[in-house]
């Protein structure tokens, strides 16, 4: 945190452009995981600069960060992080609610995310009856939900079997083709593959950047 | 604050959440019926103890004759002291500054019959400053006045009790009993706080008692009220010299405890009023630890509801939610549990005490009732409670980065 003396990120200086899927990968420790903290605005930065869409990103207070958070970013998390107690169709809604959007534009716009992760026909179910890629699905429906300007995957496939994972990175390679500028950190190479860029990150610092031919999701889906 | 959207998130969690809404809920609902009913039981040995010796006029000087226990003045120790119609007038004349009403009472169990029906009572024969004295309340008719005196008539107003047994539905007034061998017309019926006994009397003007008795002017006691303004050193000032001029009139030792006595009501009356006032200390002090231990119910509740969400309210962060609206949501919710459970409590509370209000008097708790005003600001004080204590856990989760909150599985 903020107060931690310890260095995590002893120097990172990379530049992601609109409509990048970028892989950030690195052992446990490495700092993959408070790059994307910093960069989801979860985490606080203790040097260095952070500009995101041309804004720069400092001094941010809660209140602030949270504003920023719901304008600009969607979020996936490898355990899901769904609200146990709503249905999928509330968990896609919810970062609508947070904009401001009235109840029944956000429905319409909820059902409609869902639909384009295919889940339509489960919007009233609670995530206790969604398998785990379903889940997944949901959190990837409402992260984008909210039209943020980047999706930050942490380890999104981390809890799913290879099958699964391949239907997720899938949607997410989708997403991407729409226009989407997606980070995914992940550890696992074949995942990685799948982006469009990968950086290697070791010990706080970046090893290797690299543009890489994406290997498409769908080929290994059915 | 009133955003219907906001509203209808916060209807969706407490439907969702049941158990932890019955919860907080039943905490907060208990607390207020059980600090109703005990506030209201408090009430109602109070009301039985107002009942017990706060019923007669609290300005009331009693006079008793008794028996010389001292030679005096060449009169013999033992002799009897009595009371005639000229001590009434001298108390009249002398102390016309401090009294209000005098009246003497003669008291006798009499054989009291109406048709069929008939039963043993105490007569009391008084003169109608008696009403004052007793607090006596008229139901029907009138009460014994100057013209039954002046006239000596036959009338007679009978307690309620007494009416009910010999009269059943029929109406008393006008209607004629016997008492003993005297037929008396009744021209009143009363009732008193003070109790059933209290409305088995039946009052009949004392001149009248007397021309039955061979015509005397004998007195068993003597009545007097005094101006409240007097005070309970005015009292017992004018106590004194009550005292001291009876036992100068009727020649009794200045030593001699006997012979003549006083009862001054002032004095029970603030030994009455201390034990009131402690027990509605008592009364008061039980109150408050409910509605402490009320509070601290509500406020591990909170803590323990709070607890629960933050990884919920982590994910609200990271979806946008601000620190105040993860706040305002919390409170908002705290307080409409906390205040629609409250006034369940409060009115099943109100309601349980008016249901079982009648049945306790036996145990002598009378009439158990809270104010609203008690009752109301209680709950508010609760629900005011509630929220502070939610609004603490509340201010830290809010506060907490969104990925701790995340991290916390």
């Amino acid at each position: 945190m903020g107060a931690s003396s310890l260095h995590v990120l002893k120097g990172i200086n990379f530049e992601v452009e609109e409509g990048e899927l970028v892989a950030i990968m690195g052992s446990s420790g490495s700092g993959k995981s408070t790059l994307l903290n910093i960069l989801g605005m979860l985490d606080g930065l203790d040097k260095g600069e952070y500009i995101l869409d041309e804004v720069p990103i400092k001094d941010l207070n809660e209140t602030k960060a949270a504003k920023y958070r719901n304008k600009f970013l969607g979020f996936v998390f490898q355990s899901f992080n769904l609200i146990n107690y709503k249905s999928a169709l509330e968990n896609v809604s919810l970062p609508l609610y947070y904009q401001g959007i009235p109840r029944k534009e956000r429905q319409i716009l909820a059902i409609d995310y869902l639909d384009r992760v295919g889940l339509k026909a489960w919007s009233t179910h609670l995530p206790s009856e969604l398998s785990g890629g379903q889940k997944q699905r949901v959190a990837i429906a409402r992260a984008m939900a909210s039209r943020p300007k980047v999706l930050l995957a942490d380890e999104p496939t981390g809890a799913l079997d290879t099958k699964t994972s391949y239907e997720v990175m899938d949607l997410i390679q989708k997403i991407n083709e729409e226009g989407k500028t997606i980070l995914v950190v992940t550890h696992e190479p074949d995942i990685a593959q799948m982006c469009k860029r990968i950086v290697q990150l070791k010990d706080g610092i970046i090893i290797e950047d690299k543009k890489i031919d994406q290997v498409l999701a769908s080929e290994y889906v059915q | 604050m009133f955003n219907r959207d906001r509203w209808r998130e916060i209807f969706e969690t407490i439907g969702k959440n049941k158990l932890r809404t019955f919860l907080s809920g039943f905490t907060v609902a208990l607390g207020i019926f059980i600090f109703i009913i005990l506030f209201g039981l408090g009430n109602g040995l109070k009301n039985t103890f107002q009942e017990f010796f706060l019923d007669d006029a609290s300005n009331a000087i009693f006079l008793y004759p008794g028996r010389t226990s001292m030679p005096y003045k060449g009169f013999k120790a033992k002799r009897r002291i009595e009371f005639e119609n000229e001590d009434l007038e001298d108390i009249k004349r002398n102390f016309s500054m401090f009294t209000e009403y005098i009246t003497p009472r003669i008291s006798r169990s009499v054989l009291t019959s109406y048709k069929n029906e008939s039963n043993t009572y105490t007569t009391r024969a008084i003169a109608p400053g008696h009403q004052f004295v007793e607090k006596t309340i008229l139901m029907k008719g009138r009460y014994i006045n100057q013209m039954d005196l002046d006239k000596k008539t036959k009338s007679a107003v009978i307690g309620r009790l007494v009416a009910k047994d010999l009269f059943k539905s029929e109406d008393p007034i006008g209607k004629y009993v016997n008492l003993g061998s005297a037929v008396f017309k009744v021209v009143g019926v009363f009732q008193d706080d003070g109790g059933d006994n209290e409305e088995r009397y039946i009052y009949i003007p004392y001149t009248t008692r007397q021309l039955m008795e061979k015509g005397n002017d004998k007195i068993d006691q003597i009545i007097v009220t005094f101006p409240k303004e007097l005070g309970h050193a005015g009292a017992l000032a004018f106590e004194n010299s009550l005292k001291k001029y009876f036992k100068d009139k009727k020649s009794i030792d200045p030593r001699d405890p006997n012979g003549i006595y006083i009862q001054n009501i002032t004095d029970d009356l603030k030994q009455s009023q201390q034990f009131a006032v402690v027990l509605q200390l008592i009364v008061s002090f039980v109150g408050l630890g409910t509605l402490i231990a009320g509070i601290i119910g509500i406020s591990n509740i909170m803590v323990f509801v709070v607890k629960e969400r933050t990884k919920e309210l982590g994910i609200r962060k990271a979806l946008g939610a601000t620190p105040r609206s993860v706040i305002q949501m919390i409170l908002q919710e705290s307080v409409f549990i906390t205040a629609i459970s409250g006034y369940t409590g409060l009115f099943l509370g109100i309601l349980v005490l008016k249901n079982i209000g009648l049945t306790l008097e036996e145990y002598f708790i009378k009439n158990p009732f809270i104010d609203f005003g008690t009752a109301f600001m209680a709950t508010v004080v609760l629900i005011i409670f509630g929220a502070i204590a939610g609004y603490i856990p509340a201010k830290r989760a809010s506060s907490i980065k969104p990925i701790v909150a995340l991290r916390d599985e």
